[in-house]
């Protein structure tokens, strides 16, 4: 590891190799040079030592970037799912279908604009963002309202239900929009990339989605922590009765903060299209991963959340080049039940008797 | 349990074992005649039904509801599988020793792990053994740490996920996407005959039978006792010097068991074993069979995995679309309005009629368990 990082280091004083270095070719021919030229063998061979540092360096900064990439992905995802699971104790099964709803909201708002004003395209995206937000929140308002607040307490009935609820909306996607995938373009502001240095370039949606995570997350601080309503919410997911009986609509409050957590999947809904397919099983590509957040986070701790996407998106794109995609998810797998070993309720337990639910 | 109960359960069980198959037998112009290809659909009805006795026996007793059944499932369905696709020997399509996808994948000598399925009696060990030891190992795992709960049922989703994401892999040699198929012999029968597919259908029938039998013992013992009780009560469970662990761990191998079984006995009656069956849907699906026809009886379990099996294969032929919504809302209602399932609320029924003012005292103790609570937390949420 340090020595890793001493590699690094020297790469990046040492600088990027002139651009035409940077082929194949290049190192190729260098490399005849070391064996053929014994005047320029020792300049060849720093050469290619600066290549391949140079190489390194690279490789490094685009897996953390990856890693930062995926892990804001798994926040935005998993910020909704944790704030309705640690608040109201609901596992919304249904989340990935929020998502989906997001992102065909964000579908429906660009052939809007196509149709109607196509001199102003790049702006949909600006548009989308609230409109998914809106779109999912209204089906959770009716979903929660409608059917789970009759659950209360009793999370394995409202993951069945939520589950239905999931195949319900997906198949009205599928019957509505087409079993295929639907086509969502990237405004111009939001393709191209960032050259951030010689042989890299860092893609403008994924850095977008570094920012919206963070916002997001931001602004769920704010609201828990620095506003009326989230004082509220803290309180309810306190003590039910005992806020109920000093006033607080716990009805209400239960209402809002399923409709804050499904709107925050439509936005990562609408996210998602810039960096994915979306057809009607975009939710359950997602689901099974942003659950892995939320349970090694640890229930109704935000910083829980935060650190675990970290952990385990940084975790997945660390060890992918090495076991491929498919036996690295594998590996997260058994990597979070040997950390639920440890600590059996996530990052951030709740203790005491209020832990017994 | 009450006489005209057991004189139902004995109906059933004589109608499921000895009567479909003669139905079978007799010649197609009589009125009783049963269909190959009914008898063949009940046969997967009833590998169900035996996953589901599993699933009942942990999520309706002991209240540990596991989303990655389906996997257990897959993996007994895959050992047959594997001793079906040596047995075809040279006589497939490629004429090679090997599966044919092997040759496909251009793998050369067989791998190792294929090898002992060669072994009649070896496979049919593995059937049972192969889901046991992985529920043993990854339930030790869950419940050592006092994984419970949702965490659980999260983790076990996982569990489904991954499994599906692997088994998909060529590189498993376990026939990817594709999965195994194309079987031609079971143990030196052809398979294509009605005669073998009726005496699959009958041992069917009596694996589940014998589970059902088993399920019972388990459930009427001292231990059965103390899973109902770790259903309502971990805490108190393990403060009366119990270790909820370990019954939730043997209740989880035993089901994990029962499902490798019923994997076993569908493969050679579908024809092909696909990951596909052990992903997060089916497995999920395997639950909505419980729930729906009652959890905590089983009776119910079973009536649940044909009657909702039923209904699929006949919406799926007739209106493929509306199967997702059909089971969705399925889901949704069986949650909300009857959470004791069929079974249970025809009893509570039952129980009304019987004596139009008796106490509930009486009913099943699941349904008013929970509808009793949902009665109370409906009185907190809507102030």
């Amino acid at each position: 590891m340090k020595r890793l990082l001493v590699l690094l280091v020297v790469a990046w004083l040492a600088g990027p190799p002139a651009s035409h270095a940077q082929s194949p070719e290049a190192a190729k021919a260098l490399a005849d040079l070391v064996v053929d030229d014994a005047d320029k063998r020792e300049a060849a061979r720093d050469a290619i030592r600066q290549i391949e540092r140079w190489g390194l360096l690279v490789r490094t900064v685009e897996t953390v970037f990856q890693g930062a990439s995926l892990a804001s992905i798994l926040l935005l995802m998993a910020l909704g799912l944790a704030i309705v699971f640690g608040l109201m104790g609901v596992i919304n099964m249904a989340h990935g279908e929020l998502m989906a709803l997001g992102a065909y909201s964000t579908f429906v708002v660009q052939n809007v604009f196509r149709a109607r004003w196509p001199q102003h395209f790049d702006a949909y995206f600006v548009v989308a963002l609230p409109v998914s937000f809106m779109v999912a929140a209204l089906v959770g308002v009716v979903l929660e309202r409608g059917v789970i607040r009759r659950l209360y307490g009793r999370p394995l009935e409202t993951l069945l239900l939520t589950w239905g609820a999931s195949l319900i909306i997906q198949q009205a996607l599928r019957l509505y929009f087409g079993a295929a995938n639907v086509d969502v373009s990237s405004p111009t502001w939001l393709s191209g990339g960032f050259a951030l240095m010689t042989g890299l370039r860092l893609p403008f949606n994924r850095l977008f989605i570094i920012g919206l995570a963070s916002v997001s997350v931001a602004a769920m601080y704010w609201l828990l922590f620095r506003t009326d309503t989230g004082l509220r919410i803290r309180a309810v997911t306190q003590n039910r009765s005992m806020s109920s009986c000093l006033g607080v609509r716990a009805g209400w409050v239960d209402a809002t903060t399923f409709a804050l957590g499904a709107g925050l999947a439509g936005l990562a809904g609408c996210a998602l299209t810039q960096i994915g397919n979306v057809g009607p099983s975009l939710g359950q590509n997602y689901i099974v991963d942003s659950f892995m957040v939320v349970v090694t986070g640890g229930v109704g701790k935000l910083l829980g959340t935060i650190l675990a996407a970290a952990g385990i998106g940084g975790l997945n794109k660390g060890i992918e080049p090495a076991l491929g995609a498919v036996f690295a998810k594998v590996a997260i797998l058994i990597a979070v039940i040997l950390f639920l070993q440890r600590r059996p309720a996530g990052l951030f337990a709740t203790r005491g008797r209020g832990a017994e639910a | 349990m009450r006489k005209p109960e057991q004189v139902g359960l004995l109906a059933v069980a004589l109608i499921l074992v000895v009567g479909l198959p003669l139905g079978n037998l007799l010649p197609p112009s009589s009125p009783l005649h049963v269909s190959n290809f009914t008898l063949n659909l009940f046969g997967k009805f009833l590998t169900y039904a035996i996953l589901a006795l599993g699933l009942d026996l942990l999520w309706g007793y002991a209240g540990v509801l596991s989303l990655g059944h389906g996997v257990f499932f897959g993996l007994g369905a895959y050992a047959m599988g594997m001793h079906l696709m040596l047995e075809i020997g040279s006589k497939s399509v490629y004429q090679s020793a090997l599966p044919d996808f092997m040759v496909w994948n251009q793998v050369k000598d067989l791998p190792l792990f294929w090898r002992p399925f060669y072994s009649a009696p070896f496979t049919l060990v593995a059937i049972v053994l192969v889901p046991a030891l992985c529920a043993l190992v990854f339930g030790f795992l869950a419940f050592r740490s006092r994984v419970r709960g949702v965490y659980l049922s999260i983790i076990t989703q996982a569990l489904a996920m991954s499994a599906w994401l692997v088994f998909n892999r060529n590189e498993m040699n376990l026939g990817g996407t594709n999965g195994l198929a194309d079987f031609k012999t079971i143990f030196g029968v052809p398979l294509n005959q009605p005669s073998t597919q009726r005496m699959l259908y009958v041992v069917t029938a009596i694996m589940l039978v014998a589970a059902w039998a088993l399920c019972r013992w388990i459930t009427q013992s001292r231990a059965g006792k103390v899973l109902v009780a770790i259903r309502d009560s971990e805490t108190r469970v393990l403060f009366s010097g119990y270790s909820p662990a370990s019954y939730k761990l043997f209740v989880f191998v035993i089901s994990a068991s029962l499902a490798g079984v019923a994997g076993a006995l569908y493969a050679p009656q579908v024809g092909i074993i696909t990951p596909a069956k052990m992903g997060v849907l089916p497995s999920i699906e395997m639950v909505v069979w419980v729930a729906a026809g009652g959890r905590g009886t089983l009776i119910g379990a079973v009536l649940g995995a044909i009657g909702v099996n039923w209904i699929q294969s006949w919406l799926t032929t007739s209106y493929p679309d509306l199967w997702l919504l059909f089971l969705g809302a399925l889901f949704m209602s069986v949650v909300l309005f009857i959470p004791d399932g069929v079974v249970g609320a025809l009893g509570r029924l039952a129980q009304r009629l019987r004596r139009p003012s008796a106490s509930s005292l009486d009913a099943p103790l699941l349904g008013q368990a929970t509808l009793g609570s949902s009665r109370a937390r409906g009185s907190d949420t809507t102030v």
